[in-house]
């Protein structure tokens, strides 16, 4: 008796349990399909008041955690913010800006998942890119540069067009590219990333890296003795990043990131992040009108 | 399905890379963990302390911490790709408790049969080699399975160095194709493709084995 | 040696200690949820009830050979499509209380095999219930053989917790990460700082572990 009471119970919690995970498993995919549909992010910033960024957090100049305050710091944090002001203004209203610490791997899920409403986190604008998410127009000048030894007498990439000369670069960047079609006589060394670049231009096992100038910028700021020249070759800006298909937010952004270059805020963010890069002509990055 | 079919070739070469540096961890730490052991076995309190000092290293110290430090630590000195650092650090970590798991088998050896072999002429590597280690395996077997399981599931740390394994692909796939939720379910699919008969193997011998005693 | 110095300012020190009580936080929730969720499976499974205990148990063997990794991306990435959006905190601990449910299950359940069945009837023979003779007799006696295991998996959960700074939880691991940002001269004094905290704080669990199974023996 008793166990014929087990055995029922068993069949019944068994169907009850199969049931559950058929009904949770539709409910799943019919939330899915819902979720696809499009979502305005300027309807939702208007609405919540709100612009949630998503930011860099190990960048340095762009997004680097204060561990003082734990809070972002970075030209990046500091455009986010003036451009959610203007933004603002643009709307008649009073927008909050809001961040949230993103790594390469989460900010474009975070974005998609409606986490966060924009990604200004040195995102490079590649067509490869901008098939999932939306750019604004560009806001920074990044691109490949040169970084040597102050006392090198190294000016351009063509002071390094000699089979005598080696080149280092951070595997995977688009470095490789500019030092093939700009100094194709050099040997190169590719590294596993730009502090192992460092330690071999340090060591003396090449005499110049090539990288984004903003990553170099960064190592400036380590490495007193040394300095970024050669000025901006293979121009691949960043820019910042909404989710597909919102012209509405992107027009906004691109009108405000206008009004920034045109009353000077954005030539004046430029000095407060770069003003203090040894060798850097701030120049090269500011807006002329 | 429309998304497996589309991004299918980085899934089959993710799965090979967890493939690959699966086996290559198993057999590195299956060695490294005999090894150590034998070495927390020792009568010799220095190399006894020495094992020990390393498996207790090891067990508490989490697997993400490791692999960094092989990836941006010791890659500045030796040269090695993210898949290189993952697969030294997930063999270092996963020996630990394998020599755990074979430490515990070799003591369920009773010790008649060590002092017997001794007695017999043979030196303490032919008994332990010949007599003791075959046995201990034998009895170790279903703890030393679930650690190869655990080998598999952990080598998804690969994806926080750039390893190229399933991890790594998944979350690509995950990013590029807007479909999350099915990315991520295509990848649980071939995790359990290679840690489902492996448990489920594991547990038909852990019977038998009970069955025979 | 300066490099540890210069690391480990004060400002450094206290954004890391902050992390390390995230980890903690994590830890002491999941060890929590996972532990009565657990119990409840372990049991399901031990009672043998037909039909119901093998698919609670294929079900949870299915959870258990899944890397941890998968599943604190997918409560995290993949849920919110569906409409289940949780702060990165939550997202931690759910993922972790499920995963390592599943596996303290099978240790428990493992437990309760081990448990002499003469104990039932002899409990039951004295008048008990079924439910009390589980809560009163068995469990304890099986708790008390567990804890072994069940103290290295939960060594396991809080070493695990570091995997959480993939999805940008700010546990030690990540601001460790952080703080290295700032000079890549860091990297070793940083990584050499979180394994210290990791260790100390796995191996005084260990010694708790140590301590309660010579009590209880």
């Amino acid at each position: 008796m008793e166990k014929n009471k087990k055995r029922l119970f068993g069949i019944t919690a068994s169907i009850l349990l199969v049931l559950i995970l058929i009904v949770a498993g539709f409910w799943a995919a019919n939330r899915a399909h819902e979720n696809r549909m499009h979502q305005d992010t300027l309807a939702r910033v208007e609405k919540t008041k709100t612009i949630n960024w998503g930011v860099k957090t190990d960048t340095k100049l762009f997004g680097l955690v204060n561990t003082k305050t734990g809070q972002s710091e970075g030209f990046d944090v500091d455009l986010a913010k003036a451009l959610t002001k203007q933004i603002g203004k643009q709307l008649n209203m009073k927008l909050t800006a809001t961040f949230t610490p993103v790594n390469a791997s989460s900010k474009v899920q975070l974005l998609k998942n409606t986490n966060i409403d924009g990604v200004a986190a040195v995102m490079t604008i590649t067509k490869e890119r901008a098939k999932i998410v939306d750019f604004t127009d560009p806001y920074f000048p990044a691109g490949n540069s040169l970084l040597v030894k102050k006392d090198s007498g190294i000016q351009s990439i063509k002071d390094l067009n000699d089979p005598s000369k080696t080149i280092l670069i951070a595997l995977g960047t688009t470095a490789a590219d500019t030092v093939k079609k700009e100094a194709p006589k050099a040997k190169v060394l590719a590294l596993q990333d730009y502090a192992s670049a460092m330690q071999a231009l340090k060591a003396g096992q090449g005499q110049a890296i090539v990288t984004d100038n903003a990553i170099l910028y960064g190592l400036v700021t380590e490495n007193p003795d040394y300095h970024v020249v050669g000025g901006i070759m293979g121009y691949a800006p960043y820019g910042i990043a909404f989710d597909h298909n919102q012209p509405g937010m992107v027009k906004e952004s691109n009108e405000a990131l206008a009004a920034l270059k045109k009353n000077g805020t954005y030539n004046a963010l430029i000095r407060k992040w770069f003003g203090q890069v040894q060798g850097l002509d701030v120049s090269q990055l500011e807006v002329t009108q | 399905m429309t998304i497996f079919n589309h991004y299918s070739s980085l899934f089959y070469s993710g799965f090979g890379y967890t493939l690959l540096a699966s086996l290559i961890a198993l057999v590195a730490s299956l060695v490294l963990g005999t090894l150590f052991a034998l070495l927390q076995l020792s009568k010799k309190r220095l190399w006894s302390g020495l094992g020990n000092a390393y498996v207790q290293f090891f067990r508490n110290v989490p697997l993400l911490i490791i692999t960094l430090f092989f990836y941006l630590a010791v890659a500045k000195v030796i040269k090695m790709t993210g898949f290189v650092a993952g697969t030294v650090a997930l063999s270092l970590y996963t020996s630990a408790f394998i020599a755990e798991s074979v430490r515990a088998g070799i003591l369920s050896i009773d010790k008649g049969q060590m002092e017997g072999a001794l007695a017999n002429g043979l030196s303490y590597g032919q008994a332990m080699r010949v007599i003791v280690l075959p046995q201990a395996f034998k009895v170790a077997i279903p703890s030393l399975g679930n650690q190869f399981i655990n080998l598999v599931k952990n080598s998804s740390i690969l994806a926080f160095v750039g390893g190229l394994d399933l991890m790594y692909q998944g979350n690509l796939v995950a990013a590029s194709s807007f479909d999350t939720f099915t990315s991520y379910i295509i990848v649980g699919i071939f995790y359990l493709v290679l840690t489902l008969p492996l448990s489920y193997g594991m547990q038909y011998l852990e019977e038998r084995l009970q069955g025979n005693r | 040696m300066n490099d540890f110095l210069n690391a480990l300012t004060p400002d450094n020190l206290g954004y890391l200690m902050q992390g390390l009580w995230i980890t903690v936080a994590v830890s002491v929730l999941s060890i929590v949820v996972s532990f009565i969720l657990g119990s409840v499976i372990g049991i399901v499974m031990f009672e043998k009830i037909p039909y119901f205990s093998s698919l609670v148990g294929t079900l949870n063997n299915i959870v258990r050979n899944l890397p941890l990794l998968l599943i604190i991306f997918f409560t995290y990435f993949a849920l919110p499509q569906i409409g289940i959006r949780l702060p990165v905190f939550w997202s931690t601990v759910v993922a972790m209380s499920f995963f390592e449910a599943a596996m303290l299950s099978e240790i428990i359940r493992g437990g309760l095999d081990s448990i002499d069945k003469g104990q039932f009837e002899g409990a039951r023979s004295t008048g008990m219930s079924n439910r009390q003779t589980m809560m009163y007799i068995i469990l304890p006696q099986a708790y008390k053989k567990m804890i072994p295991p069940l103290i290295s998996q939960l060594i396991s959960l809080v070493k695990d917790t570091s995997l959480a700074s993939g999805i940008v939880l700010a546990d030690l691991t990540f601001r460790g990460q952080v703080v290295y940002a700032q000079n890549s001269h860091y990297i070793v004094p940083i990584l050499v700082f979180m394994t210290f905290c990791y260790f100390i704080a796995n191996y005084l669990l260990s010694l708790l572990a140590k301590r309660l199974d010579r009590r209880l023996a």
